[in-house]
């Protein structure tokens, strides 16, 4: 396989001028993420400051309505609410190792700029955050919740005021600041070698679930389910069972409304081939090239491109990629709700949403593995919306 | 139309003792109706090469000025098709070499073989494309050569000698050395550093070593002399079409 790529995905499409900042990232990845100063540093802040291992819940009352055992692996229960930490805490601390006195980074719904600030709060780094100028004003909460935290939050004017544009702004930054500056990517995505950092530092997800699964049961889980939005959380959660072949692996993306047309945030199963953001990778776009907007309920699915790996996992048949659209998101979230006591984020819904519909193609007494990215305290005003918009 | 008619006319102008000039203007603006003009009148008025911006929705090596130009043109219909038929209707009364500028999807999208042959069939003599660095663009280089269109190798302050010889190595055309750790857009001053990096670029390419990004006044090149065989300006061309006044008032203030 070519240098960055995932079968024909990925690569480095960027201008020249990013070249040396992602040679240097390259470099130093394989300086300092091997070095043991680092591997213990990263394992105890993910102990003692993320709260790792988060749990592997066991939800017994929906695994009796549906017949086969649903887990849950809680990265809700993680630090900020969400997976996004284990990637920001990995990478402040790398580009503290690495010398550089500022993180940079994007953010759609906010999540990922809150786990940077807070990584860079923790290791005393500079923080700049570009967000889009609408995503500002739907997501305000998050925006006081950066400021707090020391981040400097910058509203982007241009394009459609979204997370695509929030990364364009980021990038230029990092073209202007480089020396000084590590630009933290949020997802499994961007030019190489980002897909490979964030799943190194996600992949702990699966590797927990997989030893916690294996501590309770003596097995391999029948199937893994994750959302894909860049796809952090899912590679996070796939990355150590792509090789344990009897275990089926589904991402879920986010099918927007629904209604034939509408505007989605699933650019695998309906995007096309093309360049973005420094990858080659599945998008949402005209036949001319263009990036549509995409839409989801879920803020951090709403994004018109995927990460290649999972791409390449798609087209070798490794994993399959499903689609769930708003409505039964949020059915999914108020069952988890209800039945066992968890608010799970709008993004995580969608993953328990393709479980609880495809329920009938699951074998009776099968162990499913939920990866629950979030928790969905950060949805509720989405919700109460919704829910009004719809008479209910 | 030859592989190096780009250089030839930057040598040219050069052996006329004067640096060369290429205005940059997005494809379509300020708008569709008027923007063949606004070539050719570029075209009488001393510019050795052209410069087509080729619009795309995400830019990201763009400052505010072009980006918002390119936007505008994009919501106004301007896509690659429209840009190269239009350019072959008038391309035999423009005398400037002909660069497209843009971003890779777009022409990855149009086809990447249709698009040299395309291109070429409609004069232009060289592409730009931004996000397009060597790792990923030697075969689509070749593609473009076989159809006499130069790929522009783009390099900058933080390009290392090695990277500059990679480029150098098969780059044909100009080779575009941007002024600025930055994106596009006129600025006041240009870095001191920039002298060590045109040197080496310089020494490293033997085609002519164009400056480009925050260019404003001709009056920023003086400490640049010997080291600069051309000049590219966009956004304060742009930034002038919109004041509403002319190209032709733009470029005499350049051609000296
Ligand atoms: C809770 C939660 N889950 C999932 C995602 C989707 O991102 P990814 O697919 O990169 O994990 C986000 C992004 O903001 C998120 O906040």
């Amino acid at each position: 396989m070519k240098r960055g790529y995932y079968g024909d995905f990925g690569g480095q499409f960027v201008p020249e001028l990013l070249m040396p900042p992602l040679l240097e990232l390259e470099e130093a990845m394989g300086r300092i993420l091997k070095s043991a100063e680092f591997q213990q540093e990263f394992t105890r802040l993910l102990k003692d400051f993320v709260g790792r291992p988060t749990a592997l819940t066991h939800c017994a009352n929906l695994s009796r309505e549906l017949g086969f055992n649903l887990w849950l692996k809680r990265e809700d229960l993680a630090h900020t609410g969400a997976h996004k930490v284990n990637n920001t805490v990995g990478q402040a601390l790398l580009t503290k190792m690495m010398g550089k006195p500022c993180l940079l980074a994007e953010t759609g719904a906010g999540q990922h700029g809150v786990a940077t600030a807070t990584a860079a709060a923790l290791l005393d780094l500079e923080c700049e955050i570009y967000m889009g100028a609408v995503d500002v004003k739907r997501q305000s909460h998050n925006v006081r919740r950066m400021e707090l935290l020391g981040a400097k939050c910058i509203p982007v004017e241009s394009g459609t005021q979204t997370l695509k544009d929030a990364i364009n702004a980021a990038l230029r930054q990092w073209i202007a600041n480089q020396r000084t500056t590590h630009y933290c990517f949020g997802t499994a995505a961007g030019p190489h070698p980002f897909p490979l950092l964030v799943r190194e530092f996600q992949s702990v997800i699966g590797r927990e679930a997989k030893q916690q699964f294996k501590e309770r049961t003596g097995e391999m889980p029948y199937m893994v389910v994750a959302c894909v939005g860049g796809g952090s959380n899912a590679i996070g959660m796939f990355h150590e069972f792509v090789n344990e072949k009897s275990v089926k692996i589904v991402g879920v993306e986010a099918a927007g409304t629904g209604k034939p047309g509408c505007t989605n945030s699933a650019p695998i199963n309906l995007g096309t081939p093309g360049v973005l953001h420094g990858m080659n990778t599945l998008l949402l776009q005209t036949d001319e090239g263009q990036i549509l907007p995409s839409h989801s309920i879920a803020a951090g699915l709403d994004y018109p491109g995927v990460g290649p790996e999972h791409v390449h996992l798609h087209d070798c048949g490794r994993a399959q990629y499903g689609m769930v659209n708003d409505s039964q998101a949020i059915n999914a979230f108020h069952v988890l709700c209800r039945k066992e006591g968890i608010l799970p984020a709008l993004e995580s819904s969608h993953a328990v949403a393709w479980v609880l519909e495809n329920k009938d193609s699951i074998p009776k007494d099968a162990n499913v593995i939920v990866n629950l990215s979030g928790r969905g305290d950060k949805d509720m005003g989405i919700l109460e919306d919704y829910l009004k918009q719809h008479g209910k | 139309m030859s592989i190096t008619t780009l250089a030839d006319k930057i040598n040219e102008a050069n052996a006329e003792g004067r640096t060369a000039l290429i205005p940059f203007l997005p494809g379509g603006y300020p708008n569709k109706d008027i923007f063949w003009k606004e070539i050719l009148e570029l075209d009488a008025n001393g510019a050795d090469i052209i410069e087509i911006g080729m619009p795309f929705s995400d830019p990201v090596a763009d400052g505010p000025v072009v980006e918002a130009a390119s936007l505008k043109c994009l919501d106004a219909g301007v896509n690659l098709k429209w840009i190269i038929e239009g350019l072959a209707k008038v391309r035999s009364q423009i005398s400037a070499g002909i660069v497209l500028m843009g971003y890779y999807n777009p022409v990855l999208q149009y086809g990447l073989e249709k698009f040299a042959k395309d291109a070429n069939d409609a004069g232009v003599n060289g592409l730009i494309i931004a996000d397009l660095p060597y790792e990923e663009g030697v075969e689509f280089r070749d593609l473009l050569a076989e159809n006499e269109v130069a790929l522009v190798p783009l390099v900058g302050l933080n390009t290392t000698p090695e990277r500059m010889k990679l480029y150098a190595d098969g780059g044909n055309g100009f080779c575009y050395f941007v002024s600025v750790l930055g994106t596009t857009g006129d600025r006041d001053s240009l870095p001191e550093e920039i002298k060590v990096g045109l040197k080496n670029a310089k020494e490293i390419f033997d085609i002519p070593v164009a400056l480009g990004f925050g260019l404003k006044h001709p009056s920023q090149l003086i400490p640049l002399e010997g080291l600069v065989d051309a000049a590219v300006f966009g956004s304060a061309l742009i930034r002038h079409i919109d004041d509403g006044k002319s190209s032709a008032e733009f470029m005499k203030v350049w051609k000296k």
